[in-house]
C-alpha cells in the first residue's frame, strides 16, 4: 500500500534567458561553433553562462508520491508548476536531478492535444486517444462511453473545425477523461467549459482517484485542489516551500500570497490616452473567485482627462460578506466593443478580513463554513393546518 | 468547500487512502488494455538528463507503433481534404512532369530520346518519376514535420522519431496511386516486366531509407533553424536534375569524365531510379557498381541522422 509511485529527487531545469540562440540563423550558429574554441580560450570556462543568463524554472525539487495519493501542486504564476509537469511527463529533459515513475503515465497538459480540425469527431477520438497512449482496442471499447460523456453524438462525422468551442472542449475532455493510466498528470484542464461541465470533469477526476490511481494535479483553482486532493505541494520560485495536507497547503499558499499583493503600486499609465475607460473594484473570495464588483460606468463617472489628478472614492454602506479573508482587485478597463481589454490591473491590491461575530444575538456566529455572502432572510415556523 | 458536489468528492478521495487499494484489480480487469496495463505495472520511467549520443530505442518505437499508424493515417486523410480532384493529384503531378519532358526531348533530340532499350520515353520517365517523387514527397513532408507538430511536441511525450517516420509513410499512399497508373501505362504500351520485378520492393525500401536519411537531418535542423525550410525545395529541385529521372544514366555516361562519374554516383537516388526502371521495365541490368557508393552514403546519413535527431529530441520542446 505504501509503495512509492513517483519519486522526485533534486529535479531542476535551467533555461537560458537571452534566447537569441534560438532565433539565430544557421550561418550564425556555424560561425559560433567555429569561433567557440577561441572564445573559450579567451574567456575561460564560463563562456555559456556569460553569454546567456541562466534561469532555473525549477530547482532542487524533491518529493515522493505514494500509490493512490492525489497531490495538488499549487503556486503563483512562474513558480515552476508547468515546468515540473513538463519534466515529469517527459516533454523536456531536466538539467539536473532525477525522477522515477512506476506504472503507465498519462499526462494531460492541455485538452485536445493533437486534435486535427479537418478530421471528424469520430476520427479525432481515435487519434487523440492514440496520442494520449490508449491502445486502439481500449478506445473502441470505451467509444460509446466517450461519446455519451461529450454530448456530441449528432456531430460525430462533422469535422471538428465546425464545432462550437464548447463542443470541441467537451469532446476533447471526454477522451482524456477515459484514460486509465496508473499515474495521471493533469494541468489546469478544468479551467475550460461551462460550470456544469466543470463539475462533471471534477466528478470524473474524483472517480479516477477513487480507483486508487495516483494523480498529480496542478491548478489555480483552490476549491478544486481542496476538493480533490488529499495532499498539497506549494511551489515558490522553482522550489517546494510546503508539503502537507491539501487544506494546509491551500492555507499556506493563501497566506503566502499576502506578501505577493501589490499594495501601493504607482500607476505609470497615461489614462487620458485611452479615451473611453472605466475603473473597477473587484471583491474576490479567498479562492480567487470574483464575488462582486463595482465599476465607474455603472454610475456614469467620467473618464480621466489629461492632466487631472483625482481621488476616486467608493463608499459601501454595508459589506454583506461572511467571515473570511478576501481580496480587493483594482482595474482600469478600456471600453471597446465586446471584449474590453484591461489597461491596468492591480491584483490583490488590498486584503479584507471579515471576522466572526454573533450578528444575530443568538449565540451563533457565522464562519466561513456558512458561505461567502450574507443575505437577509426570515424564518417562520407555524403548525400545518389539517385542512 | 462551498459547493455540495465538491464536498462529496472529498469523501471519494479519502476512501482509497483508508482501504487497501483495488487498483491492480481494476487495471487488470480493464479488458483489452489489460495487457498493456499489466506490463505497465512493471514499467518504470526514469527521468534524468541524458548525456552524449543516444541510439534509437527500438522497443519504445515498437510500443508506440499504433501512434505511428494513426499519425500517418491522419496526414493521409487530410492531404486531399477540401480539394476537388482529391487523390488524383498524386497522379497529375508526375503525369504533367512526364508530358513536359516528353515534349521537350522530342524537340531537342527527336531521334534518340534518353530512354532505356526500346521502351517509350514516356513510360521510362514516368517509372523513374514515381521513385523520385516518393523520395521528394517524403523529404518535403518530413522536413516540416517537427515544426508542424509543434503543439503536440510541447504538450505530450512520445518518441519524437514517430513524427518524421509517419510523414515519410504519407507519400507511400501517393506512390500506390501512381503505381496503378504506371501499370496502366505499361499495359497500353505493351511493356511487360520480367522476373526482376521481384526486386522492386528492395528499391522502394531504398527510396524510403534515402528519404529517411535526408528527412531526419532536415527535420531536426529545421526545428532548430528555420533556414532549412528554404533548403528543402532547393534539394528537391536540383536533385531531380542530378538524378537520372528525365534522362537515363546510360544516356549521359559517355559524356562524364572519371571524377564527374565518381561524384555522380554518390547520389543514392541514382540507384533508386535506375533500379525502378530495371525491375519494372525489364531492361538491361543497371550499373550495380555505380549504385554502391550512393547506398553507403545513405546508410551513413541514416545512422548519423538518427543520432543527431536523438540529440535534438531531448530539448526539442524548448526550442521548436
Amino acid at each position: 500500500m505504501s509503495d512509492t509511485i513517483i519519486r522526485v529527487n533534486g529535479l531542476g531545469k535551467r533555461y537560458r534567458i537571452a534566447r537569441a540562440d534560438l532565433s539565430r540563423t544557421f550561418v550564425e550558429a556555424v560561425a559560433d561553433a567555429a569561433t567557440w574554441p577561441v572564445r573559450r580560450w579567451r574567456q575561460g570556462k564560463d563562456v555559456e553562462s556569460k553569454r546567456y543568463g541562466a534561469f532555473w524554472a525549477c530547482r532542487n525539487v524533491s518529493f515522493e508520491v505514494k500509490k493512490g495519493e492525489v497531490v495538488g501542486v499549487i503556486g503563483r504564476n512562474g513558480a515552476g508548476k508547468s515546468t515540473l509537469l513538463k519534466l515529469l511527463s517527459r516533454i523536456t529533459e531536466p538539467t539536473e536531478g532525477e525522477a522515477e515513475i512506476r506504472g503507465r503515465v498519462g499526462s494531460l497538459l492541455e485538452v485536445g492535444t493533437g486534435f486535427h480540425p479537418e478530421l471528424s469527431g469520430r476520427e479525432n477520438i481515435f487519434l487523440n486517444g492514440a496520442i494520449l497512449g490508449m491502445p486502439k482496442a481500449e478506445i473502441a471499447r470505451k467509444f460509446d462511453e466517450i461519446v455519451a460523456f461529450s454530448d456530441v453524438e449528432k456531430f460525430l462525422d462533422t469535422p471538428v473545425k465546425r464545432y462550437s468551442s464548447g463542443m470541441y472542449t467537451r469532446l476533447a475532455f471526454a477522451v482524456a477523461a477515459h484514460l486509465e493510466p496508473e499515474v495521471l498528470i493533469v494541468d489546469e484542464v478544468l479551467a475550460v467549459g461551462d460550470a456544469q461541465f466543470q463539475k462533471k470533469c471534477l466528478g470524473k477526476m474524483g472517480d479516477v482517484a477513487k480507483q486508487g490511481r495516483t494523480i498529480l494535479f496542478v491548478s489555480h483553482n483552490m476549491a478544486a485542489v481542496q476538493g480533490l486532493c488529499n495532499r498539497g505541494v506549494v511551489l515558490k520560485a522553482g522550489g517546494v516551500v510546503f508539503d502537507g495536507s491539501s487544506e494546509d497547503a491551500v492555507a499556506h499558499y493563501l497566506a503566502g500570497s499576502t506578501e505577493g499583493g501589490e499594495h501601493d503600486r504607482p500607476g505609470h499609465f497615461d489614462l487620458s490616452r485611452h479615451e473611453n475607460h472605466y475603473r473597477r473594484v473587484i471583491f474576490k473570495s479567498p479562492l480567487d473567485q470574483a464575488i462582486c464588483s463595482f465599476n465607474t460606468s455603472m454610475r456614469a463617472i467620467e473618464s480621466v482627462k489629461r492632466g487631472d489628478i483625482e481621488r476616486l472614492t467608493l463608499q459601501i454602506p454595508r459589506i454583506p460578506l461572511l467571515p473570511g479573508s478576501y481580496w480587493i482587485d483594482l482595474q482600469v478597463v478600456q471600453v471597446q466593443g465586446k471584449d474590453s481589454p484591461i489597461i491596468d490591473y492591480v491584483d490583490r491590491a488590498a486584503p479584507l478580513q471579515v471576522v466572526a461575530a454573533d450578528v444575530f444575538g443568538t449565540g451563533y456566529s457565522l464562519t466561513s463554513r456558512d458561505g461567502l455572502v450574507y443575505m437577509d432572510g426570515q424564518w417562520d415556523l407555524k403548525p400545518l393546518d389539517a385542512a | 468547500m462551498t459547493d455540495q458536489a465538491l464536498e462529496s468528492h472529498v469523501e471519494t478521495v479519502t476512501t482509497p487512502a483508508a482501504t487497501p487499494s483495488p487498483a491492480p484489480k481494476a487495471s487488470g480487469g480493464s479488458g483489452a488494455s489489460g495487457g498493456t496495463s499489466g506490463s505497465g505495472a512493471g514499467l518504470v520511467t526514469r527521468i534524468r538528463a541524458s548525456a552524449g549520443w543516444q541510439a534509437v530505442d527500438l522497443s519504445e518505437m515498437w510500443r508506440y507503433r499504433e501512434l505511428l499508424i494513426h499519425m500517418a493515417m491522419r496526414d493521409i486523410k487530410i492531404r486531399y481534404k477540401q480539394t476537388v480532384l482529391g487523390a488524383s493529384w498524386a497522379v497529375i503531378q508526375p503525369l504533367m512532369t512526364m508530358l513536359v519532358f516528353s515534349q521537350l526531348f522530342s524537340m531537342l533530340m527527336p531521334e534518340r530520346k534518353p530512354t532505356v532499350g526500346n521502351i517509350p520515353y514516356s513510360v521510362s520517365t514516368f517509372c523513374a518519376l514515381l521513385g523520385w517523387q516518393l523520395f521528394a514527397g517524403a523529404i518535403t513532408q518530413a522536413s516540416g514535420s517537427l515544426v508542424q507538430n509543434q503543439s503536440l511536441i510541447t504538450k505530450i511525450y512520445f518518441p519524437r522519431l514517430i513524427v518524421p517516420c509517419a510523414s515519410i509513410l504519407v507519400p507511400l499512399a501517393d506512390f500506390g496511386v501512381g503505381f496503378c497508373v504506371l501499370l496502366l501505362l505499361m499495359l497500353v504500351n505493351g511493356v511487360v516486366p520480367g522476373v526482376a520485378v521481384l526486386a522492386l520492393p528492395l528499391f522502394i525500401l531504398l527510396a524510403v531509407l534515402c528519404a529517411m536519411a535526408v528527412g531526419l537531418w532536415l527535420c531536426a535542423l529545421n526545428a532548430l533553424y528555420r533556414d532549412f525550410r528554404y533548403i528543402t525545395p532547393f534539394i528537391v529541385q536540383a536533385g531531380m536534375f542530378i538524378t537520372p529521372v528525365v534522362y537515363t544514366y546510360q544516356s549521359i555516361e559517355g559524356k562524364l569524365t572519371d571524377w564527374q562519374k565518381q561524384l555522380y554516383c554518390l547520389n543514392p537516388l541514382m540507384g533508386v531510379v535506375e533500379g525502378f526502371r530495371w525491375s519494372l521495365l525489364g531492361t538491361a541490368q543497371p550499373p550495380w557498381l555505380m549504385m554502391l557508393p550512393g547506398t553507403i552514403v545513405v546508410l551513413l546519413l541514416l545512422v548519423s541522422g538518427t543520432y543527431f535527431f536523438r540529440r535534438v529530441e531531448r530539448t526539442i520542446a524548448d526550442v521548436v
